[in-house]
């Protein structure tokens, strides 16, 4: 026998039979229905309470980058929803799997301009794989079904559902049975065979080969073919900041992170290289400079499982559409001719010689540090220390935030193990790593999360640090690396704007104070003596803990690519 | 910039048309014309739209991107049948009358409507054909005009139906391959 059961009731159900136990929200007058009949499956369904629905969005999207799991985050209509944009952005620019529930007034009003009412699916339709505007109670199961299935397959991405009140109000028998129908959505997980023999053919006909891998390889969980692939044929692997940990960087065929901000090896490999095979990254251009200078004598081989990104920004010889593991498991399959491949061994191992002896020469992380005379700190101080620390004691997970401090964490700190680097790419979005740290700790309870974070960044959402209290979770570490500036904006100001700092000088609070009114514990660094001290005793300590880095104000992140220009032309100093 | 003729063939959701006309302006896309109505299959919609671009396999693939999308076609170079309407209101005095009705017959217009001192004329053709209509009822007067967008279709056999295109047994293969990536 069936019992009928309220829209809130079938939303929390479905979302169970989904595979969802954690979420992050605030509740309100629009989706009150659904927090009433939470509590009923509160066993099932844990719901993580943020201050500010843009935390909840980034905790979501830390919880689904981290476990590859579908990210869950709830505002009410009108302002809850609209706080929302920025995390469903950001996780749109980074493929991130996420399911926003929202709020929606009730359908009678609706189109009225109803108190608290906001076109949220209007808004977000650029910005989301999918997204519904629920109105009646029936659609309720079917819709949680099919967006999260959007959302985890093909190119994952964010998928908005806006639910009215009264159907979440009404009440039926329900029906979780449906099957999905989606006529229009046939992503492609096979590479064509016909154009994986054409890479690899021309991959034997190289002499310089190098491979970049991104994003796409972390979501398929292809970190070990890649391994396989590129030991197989001993070929260099470069990793954008998305691809960080998904080929460990103390391989001796990891050339690390190319770009605006990458190693001047790295970008010299690309540049000089006569084949390029792309994995699951989409030629950003932060990786790429000015796209007509890319790799000028490289034929390139794209795999991508969305087809629009091939092509999209840089002209490919090979595209092959599909998902990297299973690309990759198919060119692991192929037996290309003995002779074949050991000519190409006998070219590519001189140019191996080559790109390993350009890595020495430039990847001395200290190397494009101009430490002043005088004793200050300097933020590459603090990254060497966090380096050993984490090292050491093993298990840790980076989130880091948006600005120069990003980047040093990208270039300074140690990747070996995917999803184990967290950041926001694509969207740039500041404010992003206390909270998308939340997400992360849930997630992995387990490892100690660190999160990286600017002076400027880190007030954008601070607020969040009282969830981590009120939810008992201690395995959250914060290092802000403070310079009193916006300070990537205040490089570019320096290196390109006669120094006019508009806008950047930052007066920030009291960390440690702050720190200490959240409850956490708070520690204030000062000179570069005191920094071990500090790591090791916010690991001590069983409980969260934020370190104020007051370190040296005016220092540049190199090596740089001016925008726009040949990722060939770095400026080191 | 090249001009290309797509047909889209889409689900017939409510804003799915708002999804993909917003797809165009956010990526910079020119619409030309552009049509839409329902097509001999329930459930799907059928859209021409012109469109103005050098780069058109990322318009196709943008396109595409969008779930209720179920198949597009460029079909500039294919032999198709075009057609746009024009609805013109012209000011004419009687003494014209005749002038403009012998007008109306060689371009095969029709006249819809006729009051003292104004005719409602509806002209079907190709494109090229209704802009020389136009051109040539304009020295009259013309008080009021209003134009379709243009649609399109294949000749011959061959064609872009939507009912091959909404059956039900390929979401296993899609579920399988994910769990398989996922292993």
């Amino acid at each position: 026998m069936s019992d009928k059961r309220t829209g809130a009731q079938i939303l929390c159900e479905a979302l169970i039979q989904n595979g969802v136990d954690t979420m992050f929200g605030l509740p309100g007058g629009a989706i009150m229905p659904f927090y009433h009949a939470m509590w009923e499956y509160r066993s099932e369904l844990r719901h993580i309470l943020c201050r500010h629905e843009q935390g909840a969005g980034h905790a979501a999207e830390g919880f689904a980058r981290s476990t590859g799991r579908i990210g869950v985050c709830i505002g009410t209509s009108g302002p809850g929803t609209t706080n929302l944009v920025t995390p469903i952005a950001d996780a749109w620019m980074d493929s991130t799997p996420m399911l926003a529930i929202c709020g929606q007034v009730s359908s009678a009003v609706l189109g009225k301009d109803a108190f608290q009412e906001t076109d949220i699916t209007g808004i977000t339709m650029p910005i989301t794989k999918h997204n519904y505007l629920i109105k009646r109670v029936e659609d309720i199961a079917y819709a949680v079904k099919e967006a999260i299935f959007i959302a985890t397959t093909g190119r994952p991405g964010p998928v908005l559902v806006d639910i009215t009140k009264d159907a979440l109000q009404a009440s039926m028998v329900p029906d979780y049975s449906k099957k999905i129908f989606l006529p229009g959505y046939r992503p492609t997980y096979q590479g064509s065979k016909k154009q994986i023999k054409a890479a690899l053919d021309l991959m034997l006909q190289s002499k310089k080969p190098v491979m970049m891998i991104g994003n796409g390889v972390m979501m398929a969980n292809a970190s070990d073919e890649v391994m396989a692939f590129a030991e197989r044929y001993q070929i260099p692997v470069i990793t954008t900041l998305h691809g960080l940990g998904a080929f460990p960087q103390d391989h001796p065929l990891s050339l690390g992170m190319p770009g605006m901000h990458g190693w001047v090896h790295a970008n010299r490999a690309i540049q000089e290289s006569d084949f390029l095979l792309n994995i699951g990254g989409r030629f950003d251009d932060r990786v790429t400079g000015k796209a007509s200078t890319f790799a000028p004598n490289a034929s390139i081989v794209h795999v991508d499982i969305d087809p629009s990104e091939i092509g999209k920004n840089i002209e490919v010889d090979v595209p092959i559409v599909g998902d990297a593991k299973l690309v990759l498991l198919s060119l692991l399959e192929e037996e290309p001719e003995e002779r074949k491949v050991t000519e190409f061994h006998h070219a590519a191992a001189e140019w191996l010689v080559y790109v390993r002896e350009l890595q020495a020469k430039h990847q001395h992380k200290q190397q494009y540090l101009n430490r002043p005379d005088t004793s200050v700190m300097m933020p590459h101080d603090v990254y060497a220390v966090l380096t050993k620390e984490m090292n050491e004691r093993g298990n840790y997970r980076v989130v880091t935030d948006v600005g120069q401090h990003q980047m040093w964490a990208a270039q300074l700190l140690d990747w070996y193990r995917p999803r184990t680097h967290i950041t926001s790419g694509g969207a740039g979005t500041m404010g992003f790593a206390m909270p998308a740290a939340l997400g992360v700790a849930v997630a992995h309870p387990e490892d100690t999360v660190w999160v990286v974070c600017g002076d400027g960044g880190f007030q954008m959402t601070n607020q969040e640090m009282i969830v981590v209290v009120q939810e008992n979770i201690k395995n959250i570490k914060i290092a802000i690396i403070n310079n009193g500036f916006l300070g990537m904006v205040r490089q570019w100001q320096e290196l390109f704007e006669g120094k006019r700092y508009s806008g950047t000088p930052l007066t920030s609070p009291n960390f440690q104070k702050l720190a200490e009114a959240y409850g956490w514990t708070g520690i204030t660094v000062e000179s570069g003596d005191q920094i071990e001290a500090a790591v090791q005793q916010a690991y001590a300590t069983d409980g969260p803990v934020l370190i104020d880095f007051r370190v040296e104000r005016e220092v540049n992140v190199f090596p740089m690519v001016p925008q726009n220009k040949s990722i060939g032309e770095m400026i080191t100093e | 910039m090249k001009t290309h003729i797509l047909v889209v063939l889409m689900q017939d959701h409510p804003g799915v048309l708002n999804r993909a006309v917003s797809m165009f302006r956010r990526r910079g896309y020119n619409i030309a014309s552009l049509a839409v109505g329902h097509t001999e299959t329930t459930g799907v919609s059928r859209m021409t739209v012109v469109v103005e671009s050098d780069h058109v396999e990322q318009v196709v693939k943008q396109l595409y991107r969008l779930v209720e999308v179920l198949k597009v076609s460029d079909v500039t170079n294919d032999p198709t049948v075009e057609r746009e309407m024009a609805l013109v209101k012209l000011h004419v005095p009687s003494q014209q009358r005749a002038e403009i009705v012998a007008l109306a017959e060689v371009f095969g217009a029709k006249i819809v409507d006729v009051s003292v001192t104004a005719m409602v004329i509806e002209m079907t053709g190709g494109p090229a054909k209704v802009d020389n209509f136009i051109d040539m009822v304009r020295p009259f007067g013309i008080k009021e005009m209003m134009r379709t967008g243009r649609i399109a279709m294949v000749r011959g056999a061959r064609g872009h139906s939507g009912a091959d295109l909404v059956d039900t047994g390929w979401q296993n293969d899609v579920a399988g391959a994910a769990s398989a990536a996922a292993q």
